[in-house]
């Protein structure tokens, strides 16, 4: 009898410590008042109808309305630029006292599989943090809402229209950075050859490589990644492209691309002025650059760190060489808005802030975190004045030749096609015509455009 | 009677653990079914019209089936066991033969061996790139000693898997030597001294007494590898991405990468389920099997 007892006792506590464990969920929005404000922002977003959940005007949105909360996720800050964050986001404060972010800055390995969580159970953050390739396919899905209304003027154009998809603008391009030609001077001056400079084309860097390569055996001309990302960039460069204009068709194997590729490739498995996989031993681009064996490396402005600090040589920089015509590549992430959020116009005006506003963009320029991605010279004058490298206006430069990436729907697996492909070419098992001819008919066969 | 009274006793307790398994086990298995029944792209919400809207029947399963990469993609799988299973079962059972002597301190070197196994298989692969590094890796270095010149491994086709196959054993042999090292102690020393006294030397005694009594063990360690070397994944990561062409690309890789990479949650969920049956079947086949030469002393 006892025994009943205690178990019917027990019975209870268990099923009651279960109840408070479910109620415990809404313990996490912090204070009753944000409760309020959130079920109000509720009732007015269903008021205004099925229309303001497509797009957002931030124009109608004041400073000094009631207070609002919204939850900004990113992983570009991770990894040493959670403080410039934070720093960022009191100077908004001070203009927008009604609107309180909570940041979450995630790692990148986990990050794109935790929004993707978060998207399809409907609990995506107001805003967050997409790369492009990412953002090819959650635009295309319709989860994020597109931006009216708000002030494009101060964008660098290039980058605003990476991320429009069918004319209609999904993200702001949160941070920019491109590529150069970095190059070491102590290898040219040894080898006699002339520094390059922005008119230099792929064959007036081959002529170099040759000469700085038989400087010694461990030595090498140049190093460019055999990838579909520096394909479509080089494809570019010589007038090709791996899509036709409207995206209906893929054209992977023009004669064009099929002199872009040649470059890229016969300097490996012809003149061998760039190393092989195995010539590299494991060794990464960038170590081979800072040990003083490679006389150019085509690589991100964000080396410029890094080489500050491990090179005991001089180098610098300059516009990355063309083929028929110039390209460059660049690098953007995009800030977008959550298509289900309460609290659009909010988050809107958070994004455009953080990417455009003056106060945001020389905090970003002062920590050394990429550039802002602005039209604005006066403010990125301040990054010209850091040196090394003293050209740092090629980086400038290369704006004027920037060249989009091809956003379709399945990104990463044209990405991932072209660059298998492109590798058995580099590896000589197939020529460069037979690789681009089977990457055109693979993807032709496995992604409908 | 008593019994039934008992269960509805009891049923209380375990409601908070089965929860638990039905939320984070059953229900999601349940809903994977369906997903590999549709085309859902990953980020559309999960619901049921959501479902209903994507639905393509079994697709997604013909689909896979017709692919070569399927096919390829298999044959790494089962290419890698063919090396892999023998060599983790011998190494492990050497292991455990020398740890079972009774020797001073040999309880440090019992867990010197299981270290590997403890150690996180993102660390474990880093190091690995670098020991199989062509031109600055110690295996490379020491081969070319005795005057071999060393093969590229991670970024060579015929090298690539059994570089892996070498790691994987490196790291899991520990783990199989400990339950074969039960299984030695668990022998009683009787049968060695009686066949001693038979004449019986050290080798007849290896084949005749220890491997049918370790049968029982050998049998779980089987199975448990079986399992793991379908499930390879993080190693093939880590050390090569699948590459060089695809030479490495195994089948819980392939879930990885249409998912969350491709945003076709729709196929990556028929995959697994494929996966699921050739190791449920697989698995059923050895416990038949076992019948043949696993040997139960009781």
């Amino acid at each position: 009898m006892k025994k009943k007892m205690l178990s019917a006792v027990l019975t209870g506590v268990m099923l009651a410590s279960m109840l408070t464990g479910c109620g415990g969920q809404g313990n996490e929005t912090p204070a009753q008042d944000t409760q309020q404000a959130q079920t109000e922002d509720q009732t007015e977003a269903q008021a205004d109808g099925e229309s303001s959940k497509e797009s957002i005007d931030i124009s109608a949105v004041n400073a000094g309305e009631e207070s609002v909360e919204i939850i900004y996720a990113n992983f570009n800050a991770s990894g040493g630029n959670e403080e410039t964050l934070n720093k960022m986001y009191e100077a908004f404060r001070e203009e927008y006292p009604n609107i309180t972010v909570n940041i979450e800055t995630i790692g990148y390995d986990d990050y794109f599989t935790q929004m993707q969580t978060r998207v399809a159970g409907g609990t995506a953050p107001d805003c967050y943090e997409l790369n492009i390739e990412n953002f090819a396919a959650y635009a295309n899905k319709g989860v994020l809402a597109e931006l009216t209304g708000i002030d494009v003027s101060g964008y660098n154009a290039t980058a605003l229209s990476a991320f429009q998809v069918g004319g209609k603008q999904y993200g702001v391009p949160g941070n920019f950075s491109n590529v150069v030609l970095i190059y070491n001077k102590d290898l040219f001056d040894q080898a006699g050859v002339a520094y390059p400079d922005d008119t230099w084309t792929w064959d007036d860097a081959m002529d170099a490589c040759e000469k700085i390569s038989a400087l010694g055996d461990d030595i090498y001309g140049i190093y460019q990644p055999i990838t579909f990302n520096e394909f479509f960039k080089v494809a570019a460069q010589y007038g090709g492209g791996v899509l036709n204009e409207d995206k209906t068709e893929f054209t992977i194997n023009s004669p064009e691309n099929i002199q872009a590729a040649q470059m890229m490739i016969n300097k490996i498995v012809e003149t061998n002025v760039q190393p092989t996989e195995s010539q590299m031993g494991g060794m990464g681009d960038w170590d081979l650059f800072e040990s003083g064996r490679l006389g150019m490396i085509p690589t991100g402005i964000w080396a410029f760190g890094a080489f500050t600090d491990a090179c005991e040589f001089n180098w610098d920089i300059c516009v990355e060489p063309g083929g028929t015509q110039k390209a460059t590549h660049f690098f953007s992430n995009a800030l977008v808005v959550n298509a289900d959020s309460a609290k659009k116009e909010a988050a809107a005006t958070w994004i455009n802030w953080l990417a455009s506003s003056d106060a945001a963009a020389k905090m970003r320029i002062e920590a050394g975190w990429d550039l802002p991605a602005i039209n604005d010279d006066t403010v990125l004058a301040g990054y010209l004045e850091i040196t090394p490298p003293e050209n740092r206006q090629a980086v400038f430069d290369s704006l004027n030749y920037l060249a989009v990436a091809p956003i379709i729907e399945e990104y990463s697996m044209m990405a991932d096609i072209i660059t298998d492909k492109l590798a058995l070419a580099a590896s000589g098992e197939l020529t460069v015509e037979e690789a681009l001819n089977q990457a055109q008919d693979e993807c032709s066969l496995k992604i409908k455009l | 009677m008593k019994k039934r009274k008992l269960t509805i006793q009891a049923l209380p307790f375990m409601l908070p653990s089965m929860l638990g398994m039905i939320i984070f086990s059953f229900l999601p298995i349940v809903i994977s079914i369906v997903i590999s029944l549709t085309d859902w792209n990953g980020l559309d919400k999960l619901n049921a019209q959501t479902m209903k809207e994507c639905m393509v029947g079994l697709g997604n399963y013909s689909e896979i089936l017709r692919s070569t990469e399927f096919w390829s993609v298999l044959w790494h799988t089962v290419y890698y066991i063919i090396f892999y299973i023998p060599l983790v079962l011998v190494m492990s059972l050497f292991i455990a033969s020398i740890l079972n002597k009774n020797m001073k301190g040999i309880g440090v070197f019992r867990v010197l061996y299981y270290i590997p196994v403890l150690t996180s298989w993102v660390a474990a692969s880093l190091i690995w790139k670098w020991v199989l590094s062509p031109q600055y890796g110690i295996i490379n270095q020491l081969l070319s000693y005795i005057g071999i010149t060393g093969p590229n491994w991670l970024t060579d086709k015929v090298w690539a898997m059994p570089a892996i196959v070498l790691a994987s054993v490196w790291k899991d042999m520990g783990f199989y030597g400990l339950f074969l090292l039960s299984g030695l102690k668990a022998i009683d020393v009787g049968y060695y001294e009686a066949s001693r006294v038979d004449g019986a030397g050290k080798v007849r005694q290896f084949f005749s007494i220890t491997l049918p009594l370790l049968t029982p063990s050998m049998f779980f360690c089987i199975i448990m590898a079986l399992i793991n070397a379908f499930q390879l994944f993080p190693q093939v990561q880590i050390m090569t991405e699948g590459g060089p062409n695809g030479a490495t690309q195994v089948m819980v890789e392939r879930i990885y990468t249409y998912g969350f990479k491709y945003f076709k949650m729709g196929y990556a969920a028929a995959y697994s389920w494929i996966l699921f049956v050739i190791i449920f079947v697989l698995t059923l086949i050895q416990m038949k099997l076992q019948k043949r030469w696993v040997y139960y002393e009781s």
